[in-house]
């Protein structure tokens, strides 16, 4: 009886401690930003920790939890950065109050992007594995050429949209919202730090929540067996797509952030680099382990900017970084040396020398 | 009252017909063994009853409610639950959790009540937890609740899988081959488990299995099945000396 009251807690726990964390992290980077102690370089990176970290906890539902390869995650954060893009430069002039104009673009955003994780959801039923990761490797490129291509303005006569440069022809005084190749200028840049970790938190909870609940059973049982799952009256359908879903969704609420932190939006950023990088997050973090994702996002998002003193040699460096950490994380003899070598088991030991020492006198 | 009634059912594959006229009436509460030499059509016919292939001909009733072409999932919630052959755990779940995915379709919340910790995820949650340690008592597994399922020794994870079957609810247990590659011991304790089980939950059990003492042991009645077609069909002690039977088994 006293088992399972544990096992809901030990849960309920973990997310404090987590949430506790982040929490505190926050705190420092605000004293430090007061203090005038953070470099100019840092500062810039604090909010791509939270976007990167909520990309790396959503794909991580994909791939870790219901265990189907995705490719084109970026995808879906690019349709989430553009259409939250759009609705902020139409709505510039529409809606003053900027809390309500960025909240309704993270909304649209949210929800654009959840449409197409539906969409993509469906696929994701008929197709499996290799497979998989090449229908969303292709959506993930269709989508950012789509948007490489897309021209849409706006003019006394309403909107208008062409594919291709050139061909949209707009009255005088009309202006041009996304711009093809040049995407969309001049976004407000209405995220800040502390939105971006609010997301973050949120992001945590909700899909470490769910993951600890009787749909993410489903899920990890569909992962783990799917004609076990189907035999013991699990939705399996259902349960993809839910997954697929959620997973879209706060990668396009990543993506509206994102886009609200910079003047220029182009579609060329969401190509198959950044889904690859995202998916790097999540292996390196560990694959079904939600806190991982967000650590591993922030270490591998430090470690460019802290490797650019060499140079040429950055991302050689980087690669090879990366492998040493891989083996560091997750080769067994690697995991025994650590286990070994605890540093909760040495803080221990020496606590209880200290300990001795001081009776013995 | 009869709980199964199966009545020419049959299925084809290309020009082998793998199942062909199978009839057989289980009754409330009884305990089916269906044997038959190797690629017989035993697992096919587990496969026809719990909707993994769809009969090309036959119809099928469960407890009186005509269940034919339905879904796996559908046939599942009708009450039929089975294990499988080879062993298919939730592999990197836990042993308690493998339970509470049986429970999926007996105890609801929505996904919003697990994301935003409603207070009906606590109340169903505990009452899942209570039922799931039940019925893991009554394996003798509540002790590795917590422990992976691919962690556990072969006979638990057979074991867990009857569990996981039994924590559906359902009327009928098909279990495929449950003592395959367990030693005396193991069957023997297995055997107790499915008396056990029978008695407690009161549920109708077909079970496939080549062992002829566990099936001589506990089977009130025996189907033989072979190249797809009934053999015999009756009380254990005429079947199994029947030489039609032993023919098949053992070859002239």
């Amino acid at each position: 009886m006293a088992d399972y009251i544990r096992k809901i807690s030990k849960n309920t726990r973990s997310n404090l401690i987590t949430v506790g964390t982040i929490i505190l992290i926050y705190l420092a980077c605000q004293v430090l930003i007061g203090a005038g102690m953070m470099s100019f370089l840092m500062k810039g990176l604090l909010m791509q920790f939270c976007y990167y970290g909520m990309l790396a906890i959503s794909l991580n539902l994909t791939v870790g939890i219901l265990g189907e390869l995705s490719l084109g995650h970026a995808g879906f954060m690019c349709i989430g950065a553009f259409t939250g893009a759009f609705f902020s430069k139409c709505m510039i002039n529409v809606i003053q109050n900027t809390f309500i104009r960025f909240s309704l673009a993270l909304l649209v955003g949210a929800l654009s992007a959840a449409v197409f994780g539906v969409i993509i959801g469906v696929v994701v039923l008929r197709v499996r594995g290799d497979y998989l990761a090449i229908v969303t490797l292709a959506f993930g490129e269709i989508v950012k050429n789509v948007l490489n291509a897309l021209h849409i303005g706006i003019d006394s006569d309403g909107f208008h949209a062409a594919m291709g440069a050139g061909k949209l022809e707009l009255k005088e005084g009309g202006t041009m919202i996304i711009d093809g190749a040049q995407g969309i200028i001049g976004i407000p840049r209405n995220s800040t730090f502390t939105i971006s970790v609010i997301f973050l938190i949120l992001t945590y909870i909700i899909i470490s929540n769910l993951v600890n609940s009787r749909s993410g059973r489903a899920i990890m049982a569909i992962r783990d067996n799917r004609i076990a799952a189907e035999s013991v009256g699990i939705d399996v359908t259902k349960f993809k797509i839910l997954a697929f879903t959620i997973s879209a969704t706060f990668a396009g609420l990543a993506g509206v952030i994102y886009a609200h932190n910079i003047n220029t939006l182009e579609s060329s950023k969401f190509g198959y680099n950044m889904s690859i990088m995202i998916l790097v997050f999540v292996v390196l973090g560990g694959i079904g382990n939600i806190r991982g994702s967000m650590i591993s996002a922030v270490i591998l998002t430090l470690l460019p900017e802290y490797l650019r003193f060499l140079k040429n040699y950055r991302m050689l460096i980087y690669a090879i970084v990366l492998i040493v950490m891989m083996i560091f994380n997750w080769s067994p003899a690697c995991i025994k040396w650590r286990k070994e070598h605890s540093i909760k088991d040495a803080a221990f030991r020496l606590a209880k020398k200290v300990f001795k020492a001081r009776k013995e006198a | 009252m009869d709980m199964l009634c199966v009545k020419n059912l049959s299925i084809s594959f290309g020009g082998l017909h793998a199942v062909d006229s199978f009839s057989i009436t289980i009754k409330k509460g009884e305990l089916y063994g269906l044997i038959g030499p190797n690629g017989a059509g035993k697992t096919t016919v587990f496969n026809l009853l719990t909707g993994v292939y769809k009969p090309d001909m036959g119809q099928i009733f469960l407890d009186g409610k005509n269940i034919t072409g339905l879904s796996t999932i559908e046939i599942n919630k009708a009450g039929i639950a089975r294990t499988f052959q080879n062993i298919r755990l939730f592999k990197n779940m836990s042993v308690l959790d493998n339970v509470k995915c049986g429970l999926h379709n007996k105890y609801k919340y929505s996904s919003l009540a697990g994301i935003f910790r409603l207070p009906s995820y606590f109340k169903t949650e505990k009452m899942m937890n209570e039922e799931a340690y039940d019925i893991l008592k009554v394996f003798d597994l509540d002790k590795e609740a917590d422990t992976l399922a691919s962690n556990l020794p072969y006979g638990k994870q057979r074991k867990l899988e009857i569990a996981r079957a039994l924590a559906t609810g359902p009327k009928l247990l098909l279990l495929d081959e449950p003592a395959a590659g367990m030693n005396p011991a193991e069957t023997e304790e297995l055997m107790e488990t499915i008396k056990l089980i029978r008695e407690k939950y009161g549920v109708t059990i077909l079970l496939i299995e080549h062992d002829m003492k566990l099936v001589a042991g506990i089977c009130e009645k025996i189907f033989v099945l072979n190249f797809g077609i009934e053999l015999a069909n009756g009380l254990p002690q005429d079947v199994l000396n029947n030489p039609e039977v032993i023919k098949a088994y053992l070859g002239e």
